[in-house]
Order: structure tokens, then C-alpha cells, then sequence
């Protein structure tokens, strides 16, 4: 496999390019930064935080010892950690739905012949360029019991659905959603506007002739074509929706009383307030597992449905 | 199918009404930054006497042009790396077709599954142990590394639909494989290049986890921490928390509406059916 310059300059050969562009060893210097930068940032620390997982360390004594399956066994038996895993795939699978049903919706209304278009699409985008804990404090304002929202609902006479909404247990982690839905819901429909841009003006024309109605004309016709977004759209939320921090450290740091809590506050609690590392490694483990389970199924899906080229 | 009918004037009256109320939350903000610390009226009610006092004092009190520079700066170094490194990375990925290329692909399309938290303490350990804390050159590191799988991602993707002829040409023109790259291969990834830097932009501006845990304690802030510090010592006043919210989201709307059409466009390629 190894190119042989000394040979290639003494018979004066030299292979066609396409050959060339097959063979590897010319590429290295062009991947290897890369490479050490991944290394040494996502996979090295990755294997040692999974390791961690095994041990008792409390992150500054320098001596620990191995503890086998234990923080496994206590997360298990954890109530806090059960409710903080059904917390975050709750989390996930809402924002996931709702953020891509919200911009499928509008990507298709602002594709098509709205003279406002081009202002609402900015419009609805425009909280996707927001700092994260900007749009964190805002809607923890917008949720105070005296604030607007409250203020809307009881000045449109709906006084019965005012709620401490940051403030009750049952609600407060649904409150969350909404706000990382409509931070994100613009991103979904940014990416299904690009997707609905390939799919033909003549093919909607002509099965509208064919007397096909909006919703056939969806289906048979736009739905196939907008596959690559759909898989594009369901990965990008469903990663964010795992991984929520921002919103929830500054809106309520995983209370009241632990009703908000999800994998990744716990992981950062138990890591730098309470010094149980290798507890908080193995709830980061938990949460890769979701995350790996849920990316790969996906991507086994889109493989088989035969979008991925 | 482009005539404007009745129905098209009444979903735009909709679209309309439904963007105002999806506006909500930011006319709050906006209304009550530009509020006198004395003005106690409903947060609803417009703002009758605006002042740009707020903004003054939200900058000066918070530190806000300190943490601007260095937010630019980490921002800059690190998508300029990403970008280099990312492209670069991604042209031998799609072109070489040896099996380490492919083993190394899905080295790094691991990485897109593999939550920041897992590696965060032993990260932080390391970076400690370094001695670099405090200090930006951490943040750059880990952003770097942090964002290059999906970077190389959008580019692989990208440059598998583009054909082998334009690079075939030029090596037959005795190119060398970095001027190819260089003045053939960039040139044809400048729309997903756009892309890359946009949404690696935002990451690095936005995130403040990193900022929180690697700067705390040193004289160094970045925009999210600056204005997380700020509001919790001003919590209760209101006018000035939203004057400094402003202050942090300006510079990425204003980047925003001017980019705007090549973002979409560029997302655009990433999806195409």
C-alpha cells in the first residue's frame, strides 16, 4: 500500500489521479489535528468518566478505591435519580414532538406564497440566537406568580389557569418544556423550510390536478421528500432535549423540591456541590446510554427507510 | 398554485397574529429594559417615558466589556480552529478510501453521542493538573474538540455529493494535495463552511457551563457568566437584569439578520433529499 517515491521518480511513472485519490497515506497530516483534539477532549475523559463510575472518589481525596457495580446499585435505588431519569426522557420526548409537529406547521405555512414570509421567518427563528440563559431568565420573570403570564390570563378573564408555574411540583418541569419549545421550535422549522425547498413545485401541481387534498398531497408527496430533515430534526432535539442544563439550572436548579431535576443537574450537583464523583460519573454513563440507545435506533431506522445515501 | 387567494390572505392574518404572540416574551424584555427604576406599572403596559439609563449601568455595573472581549476572542479562535481543522479533516475522510478512513469516521460520529457530562470532571481534572484554569486557552481546547464531530459530519456529508472531477483536474495540473484542498476543495464547501461557523458560533457564544465551572474564581468572564453573576446580585431589579439580557443577545441578532439568507441556504444543502 505504501507509495514509493524513489521507485516513481526512477521509471518516471505516475499513477492516473483517481487511483491517487483512492490511496490513504497522503491524507494523514490533513486528519491528524483533529484527531488529537478529539482525543484528547471527548474520548480520553469520556473512558475515564466512565471508569470513575466504578470507584468511590470524591474528586480531591487522591487515594479511591474500587467499588465494582455500587453507584449503579444506589442510583437504582435512588429515588431522586429514577425520578431525574423519567424527568429527562419526559423532557426529551415532549420537546422532541412538539418542537417538530410547531415547525413542520410553519415551515410549511411561511414556504409558500405570504407576502410577510421573509419578517416571520426571522421572526420565529430569532430565539434560537438568544443566549440560552437570557431566554432562561426572561421566562423566569414571564412565570413569577405576579408576572405577565399570570397577568394575561387574568386580564383575559381566565383567572382559573394561573398557576405558580415555576413554583408547583406538578407543573414546574412542563413549564421547562415550553420554554426550551419555543426556544427551539424556529430551529425545527428553519431545517424543514431548507428540506422543503427540494421538493418540486410541478409534482404539488400536478397531484393537485389529480384532486389531491392538502393532506394527500402532504403525505404522498412532501413527507417522502422531506425525510433527510425529518431524520436531521428528530436527532438535533432529541440530543438537546437529553442534555437540557441552562434552562433548568437557572430556572429552578432541579427544584422545588427535586420536581425538575434530570440527568445532567444531577450529574453537575453530585460533581461540584456534593464531591461524589465517581456517583455523578455513573449517572453520566446512564445518560449516555440514552442518548447512544436513541441515536442509534434512529440512525438503524433512517438506513433502512433508505434516506441515508 | 401561486395565486394569491382569500384563503392565502387569511392564513397570513393568522401567521401574523401567531408570530405577535410568539413575540410575546420579547416584548417583555424589551419594554421593561428601557423602564425608570421608579416606573412600577404593569410589566404589560407600555413603557410611557423610555430611557436608555438601564443600559448605561447594566454595562458599567456588570463588567459586560471585559467579558464581550473575551467571548469574542474564544469565540473567533475556536470556530476558526473548528473550521480549519474540521474541513480539513472531513476532505480526508470523504476522499481517501483506505479502511482507516472509514474506522475513523465512525471514531468520530461516536463522539455525537457521547454527552459533554461523561467526560466533564475527569476533563476538569486534567485541565487542572495542567494549570490552565482560568485562563481562555481551556475553553478553546474544549470546544474545539467538543464541536469537531458534527463539523466533520456536515462537511463529509457535503463533500460526498461533490464530484471528484474538479480535484482530479487539478492534481493533473500537478497540484499538490494541501493546494488542492486549499484552492479547490474550500472554495466548493464555502456553503457549508457558512453553516459550520454559524451554528459553532452560537454554541461557543451561548454555552455557559463551561465558562461557569473552568473561569469561577479567576477576574475572567465570558457574556453567559457575566450576566448570570449580574443578575444574581440585581435579582430583583428587573429593568436593569433585561437591560444587561439585551446587552448579551445584541451581538449575535445583529450577526443573525446578516447571515441569515446563507444560513438557510447552507442548512439547506445539509438536508437536500
Amino acid at each position: 500500500m505504501q507509495n514509493n517515491p524513489s521507485a516513481q521518480a526512477a521509471t518516471g511513472l505516475t499513477r492516473p489521479p483517481r487511483a491517487r485519490a483512492r490511496r490513504g497515506s497522503r491524507y494523514w497530516p490533513f486528519i491528524v489535528p483533529a484527531v488529537v483534539f478529539y482525543v484528547f477532549v471527548v474520548l480520553v475523559p469520556g473512558i475515564q468518566g466512565a471508569g470513575f463510575s466504578f470507584t468511590d472518589w470524591d474528586g480531591l481525596n487522591p487515594s479511591f478505591s474500587f467499588v465494582g457495580i455500587d453507584n449503579y446499585i444506589r442510583l437504582a435505588g435512588d429515588p431522586q435519580a429514577v425520578r431525574a431519569v423519567l424527568n429527562t426522557l419526559g423532557l426529551a420526548l415532549v420537546a422532541t414532538v412538539l418542537e417538530n409537529l410547531i415547525g413542520l406547521l410553519l415551515a410549511l405555512a411561511l414556504n409558500g406564497r405570504l407576502k410577510s414570509r421573509h419578517i416571520l421567518r426571522v421572526v420565529f427563528f430569532a430565539p434560537v440566537v438568544i443566549l440560552t440563559i437570557v431566554i432562561a431568565f426572561l421566562w423566569q420573570y414571564i412565570y413569577t406568580p405576579d408576572g405577565p403570564l399570570n397577568s394575561v390570563l387574568r386580564g383575559i378573564g381566565l383567572d382559573g389557569l394561573a398557576q405558580n408555574w415555576l413554583g408547583d411540583p406538578k407543573i414546574a418541569l412542563w413549564s421547562i418544556a415550553a420554554i426550551v419549545i419555543w426556544q427551539f421550535s424556529g430551529y425545527s422549522m428553519i431545517i424543514f423550510l431548507a428540506g422543503l425547498q427540494s421538493v418540486p413545485v410541478e409534482q404539488l401541481e400536478a397531484a393537485s390536478l389529480d384532486g389531491a387534498g392538502p393532506f394527500a398531497r402532504f403525505w404522498h408527496v412532501v413527507r417522502p421528500l422531506l425525510a433527510p430533515a425529518i431524520t436531521v430534526n428528530l436527532m438535533l432535539s432529541l440530543i438537546r432535549g437529553f442534555m437540557v442544563f441552562d434552562q433548568i439550572w437557572v430556572t429552578t436548579q432541579g427544584g422545588p423540591a427535586q420536581s425538575t431535576d434530570s440527568l445532567s443537574t444531577l450529574v453537575y450537583r453530585n460533581a461540584f456541590q456534593y464531591g461524589e464523583l465517581g456517583y455523578s460519573a455513573a449517572i453520566a454513563v446512564v445518560l449516555t446510554v440514552f442518548v447512544a440507545v436513541f441515536g442509534i435506533v434512529q440512525y438503524r431506522y433512517v438506513l433502512r427507510s433508505g434516506v441515508a445515501k | 398554485m401561486n395565486r394569491y387567494t382569500a384563503r392565502t390572505g387569511t392564513l397570513e392574518g393568522v401567521m401574523i397574529l401567531v408570530g405577535i404572540l410568539f413575540l410575546f416574551p420579547i416584548y417583555i424584555l424589551v419594554n421593561l429594559s428601557v423602564r425608570p427604576l421608579d416606573d412600577l406599572s404593569s410589566p404589560l403596559a407600555p413603557t410611557t417615558n423610555p430611557t436608555f439609563d438601564n443600559f448605561v449601568n447594566a454595562w458599567n455595573q456588570a463588567g459586560l466589556g471585559g467579558a464581550l472581549i473575551n467571548s469574542a476572542i474564544i469565540t473567533v479562535v475556536s470556530v476558526a480552529l473548528i473550521v480549519l481543522l474540521s474541513s480539513s479533516a472531513a476532505y480526508a475522510l470523504a476522499r481517501a478510501t483506505a479502511r482507516w478512513s472509514t474506522i475513523s469516521f465512525y471514531g468520530f460520529m461516536i463522539g455525537l453521542l457521547i454527552p459533554f457530562q461523561l467526560g466533564l470532571i475527569p476533563l476538569y481534572k486534567t485541565m487542572s493538573q495542567l494549570g490552565l484554569l482560568g485562563s481562555l486557552l481551556p475553553l478553546i481546547i474544549i470546544y474545539v474538540g467538543l464541536r469537531l464531530p458534527f463539523s466533520i459530519f456536515l462537511f463529509v456529508q457535503f463533500l460526498r455529493q461533490i464530484p471528484l472531477d474538479y480535484e482530479e483536474a487539478a492534481s493533473l495540473d500537478g497540484a499538490s494535495t494541501f493546494q488542492t484542498f486549499h484552492r479547490v476543495v474550500l472554495p466548493l464547501v464555502r456553503p457549508v463552511t457558512g453553516t459550520v461557523i454559524i451554528l459553532n458560533g452560537l454554541f461557543t457564544w451561548n454555552d455557559f457551563l463551561t465558562p461557569l465551572l473552568y473561569l469561577s474564581g479567576s477576574g475572567n468572564q465570558t457574556i453567559p457568566v457575566a450576566i448570570y453573576t449580574f443578575v444574581g446580585e440585581y435579582a430583583t431589579q428587573w429593568q436593569l437584569v433585561f437591560a444587561a439580557l439585551i446587552i448579551g443577545a445584541l451581538p449575535v441578532l445583529i450577526a443573525f439578520f446578516f447571515i441569515q439568507k446563507s444560513l438557510i441556504q447552507g442548512l439547506a444543502s445539509g438536508v437536500k433529499g
